[in-house]
């Protein structure tokens, strides 16, 4: 009862990364609320499940298997959510706001009538009072997240309704194993009771998935280009740099948009957020949404035409000058130096 | 047979454009500075409408959003492009409204509106970029959701076949209406307005709208009745007042504040070679990189 409820996601037999940084983050809040941190996990051939997610600190996993749970549907996994949640009744609950996560997240808040704040940025605890009733509360999840197209920061809270639910990025939170022999209690459900036959009316005919080639959500260094490097031939340039340094390639939502590279590299509030040792920005122009899925970076090279770039602020060294130009000179040096 | 599509569309502010002056001294969003638009996503969504209605006769496409009274701009803008009607849902009721008590009014609304075949919502609005709207109208309605929507496949006898694009990759599903239907921003972009759409629905206007001008209008209306552009209020649809704006939202905002970079004071280069030169050195020397 009362206690923090994460739900994982499952790809080929496979806790996404996502689920497993949410379940570092409640493992966090749970020690601070003084209660247990819960699992579920959802699917088809789950045996061993627990090995990947106890490790995260989770005290109790609660497992629903069947056939027909193989892939993510909307209704089915939404009945068992629903009904889990209505038997423990979590205080909080968390999910990956990936296209599984933003799918079951807002069916289970309007089936519980309780808040649902996408995306967030930060989860903390903290008391508030009302200022018309004054009545206070304690220990209410503060949900921080980008709002207005990322131009402002908003704290979100549900005061009376629970569970308090919020979804987050991929990357955003950090990944951490709690104690690879934690000990947690596995509850398997009768997933037939949870279930109703008219879950299924939504049938998945066809399904292409392609395992994610780049990872730059790891990598210590990334070279990321923007709408200013001007082509996709041109971001050539940038693995020809990313290959010698060792490095990964990302890109600005804009350079993505205009197809110069894949979705997969977006960095932003709208793709991943990544904190390497080494962000090199070449052609990036730097606005809030790009700069908050980067600005911790421990250093920071702006490779910029315009010398008042907005991402120069935020720059440990600011290059003036063209990508043409500088990116070849800086594959030259680094071979030279390192000879 | 014809279908009956619901289209749920939001007017927003243009956050993608926003400029020095947007934000007000004390860190707020200064509204009026923005320009307001069609939610682009929602365009998106009134394209995959129009074009089941020019495949399949005799089916209608209406247009609900909530909003405040200027938000009948863009039922306007739709029936320019090819909707056959508009609902502006109004009322002071509606203020403060998070997305639970916003599908909770849309939901009320469709109720009235009556028999629908299929609803179609954009993924997500840029104000909030929540996509929580779409599914959770389609739970209050207890049918079911298809999001990630890139394209309506076809609808035939009842069953509807819908491409989603998703993270990393493209799923094929198949349902029976009634359902829900989100679009994604990769869907094909909406056709421009149509010039006779535009003489036809020039002066349509919602009754605030008119009683805010000087002319009268009754008499055009009245020869014209499509010209009406239908406005509802919280009374003209049958819900729980406790589930609605400020009191039916169980997301408060506690805090709201303007983002601040730390600004670091940075080495400044040329591109010449003896500064790219030094940098290098530098990066190998300090270990960021080699
Ligand atoms: C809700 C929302 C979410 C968003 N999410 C994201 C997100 O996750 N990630 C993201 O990146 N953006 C995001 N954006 C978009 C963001 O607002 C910007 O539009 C985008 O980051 C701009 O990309 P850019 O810097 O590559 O392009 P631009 O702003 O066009 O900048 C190009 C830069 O290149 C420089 N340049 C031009 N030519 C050269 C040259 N030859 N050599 C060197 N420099 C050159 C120019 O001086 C300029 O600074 C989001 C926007 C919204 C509204
Ligand atoms: N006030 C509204 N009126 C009509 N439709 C809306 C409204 N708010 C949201 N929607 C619909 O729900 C989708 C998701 O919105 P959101 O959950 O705010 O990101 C939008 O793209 C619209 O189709």
């Amino acid at each position: 009862m009362n206690n923090i409820i994460v739900f994982c996601e499952i790809e080929d037999g496979k806790v996404q990364d996502v689920s497993l940084e949410l379940l570092t983050k409640g493992r966090k809040l749970a020690n601070e609320l003084g209660c247990k941190l819960e699992a579920l996990a959802i699917g088809h051939k789950l045996d061993g499940i627990e090995k990947q997610i106890f490790p995260f600190g989770v005290d109790t996993l609660y497992v629903a298997e069947d056939p027909r749970l193989e892939h993510y549907l909307t209704l089915p996994y939404t009945s068992i959510t629903v009904k889990l949640f209505e038997e423990q009744k979590p205080q909080i609950a968390l999910m990956g706001a990936t296209t599984v996560g933003r799918d079951l997240g807002p069916r289970v808040s309007s089936a519980l009538h309780s808040g649902l704040t996408a995306d967030c940025t930060e989860l903390e605890i903290g008391p508030h009072t009302e200022t018309k009733t004054n009545k206070t509360y304690e220990n209410l999840l503060y949900q921080i997240r980008p709002a207005f197209g990322g131009n402002i920061i908003a704290t979100i809270i549900n005061p009376d309704c629970r569970p308090q639910m919020a979804t987050v990025r991929e990357g955003v939170m950090k990944k951490e194993i709690y104690d690879p022999n934690y000990k947690g209690q596995l509850v398997k459900l009768d997933a037939k009771k949870y279930l109703n036959d008219s879950d299924f009316v939504v049938r998945i005919i066809e399904r292409q998935m392609e395992k994610s080639k780049v990872n730059i959500k790891n990598a210590s260094i990334i070279v990321a280009g923007g709408y200013g490097v001007g082509s996709k031939e041109n971001f050539q340039l940038l693995y020809e740099l990313a290959e010698v340094l060792g490095a990964e390639v990302g890109a600005s939502r804009a350079a993505v948009d205009a197809g110069y590279a894949e979705h997969d590299r977006q960095i932003g509030q709208t793709g991943v957020t990544v904190r390497p040792k080494l962000y090199i920005a070449c052609g990036i122009s730097g606005q809030i949404q790009h700069i908050a899925g980067m600005q911790e970076s421990s250093m920071i090279i702006s490779i910029n035409s315009d010398p008042y770039a907005p991402i120069n602020k935020i720059a440990d060294y600011v290059i003036t000058g063209n990508i043409e130009d500088v990116i070849p000179k800086m594959i030259k040096y680094y071979k030279q130096n390192t000879k | 047979m014809g279908l009956k599509i619901i289209v749920l569309a939001k007017q927003v502010p243009d956050t993608r454009n926003v400029g020095k002056d947007a934000m007000k001294a004390d860190g707020t969003v200064n509204r009026a500075a923005l320009p307001a638009i069609f939610n682009p996503e929602d365009l998106n969504a009134l394209e995959q409408a129009l074009r089941l209605k020019d495949q399949i006769p005799g089916t209608t496409v209406t247009l609900l959003t909530m909003g405040p009274v200027r938000a009948a701009e863009i039922l306007r803008e739709g029936l320019f492009r090819g909707a056959d009607d508009g609902i502006l849902l109004t009322d002071r009721a509606f203020a403060g409204s998070d997305t639970l008590a916003t599908s909770y009014a849309l939901a009320c609304a469709i109720r009235k509106i009556g028999k629908f075949d299929v609803i179609i919502a954009g993924r997500q609005a840029i104000d909030g970029d929540t996509a929580q709207v779409g599914p959770q109208v389609a739970e209050k309605l207890g049918i079911p959701q298809i999001t990630y929507a890139e394209d309506i496949i076809s609808i035939k006898d009842g069953v509807i076949r819908v491409k989603r694009r998703l993270e990393r990759g493209v799923e094929i599903v198949e349902g029976k209406l009634p359902l829900v239907v989100t679009v994604n921003g990769s869907a094909p972009a909406c056709r421009p307005r149509n010039a006779k759409l535009l003489m036809k629905y020039k002066h349509a206007t919602t009754l605030s709208e008119r009683a805010e001008k000087s002319e009268d209008y009754l008499s055009l209306i009245n020869e014209k009745p499509y010209l009406n552009i239908k406005e509802w209020s919280a009374n003209d649809i049958e819900c729980d007042r406790e589930q609605l704006g400020l009191n039916g939202s169980p997301t408060k905002v506690k805090k709201i504040e303007n983002i601040v970079f730390q600004v670091k004071e940075a080495k400044r280069l040329t591109d010449s070679d003896t500064d790219i030169n030094q940098l290098m050195k530098e990066l190998i020397e300090n270990h960021t990189i080699g």
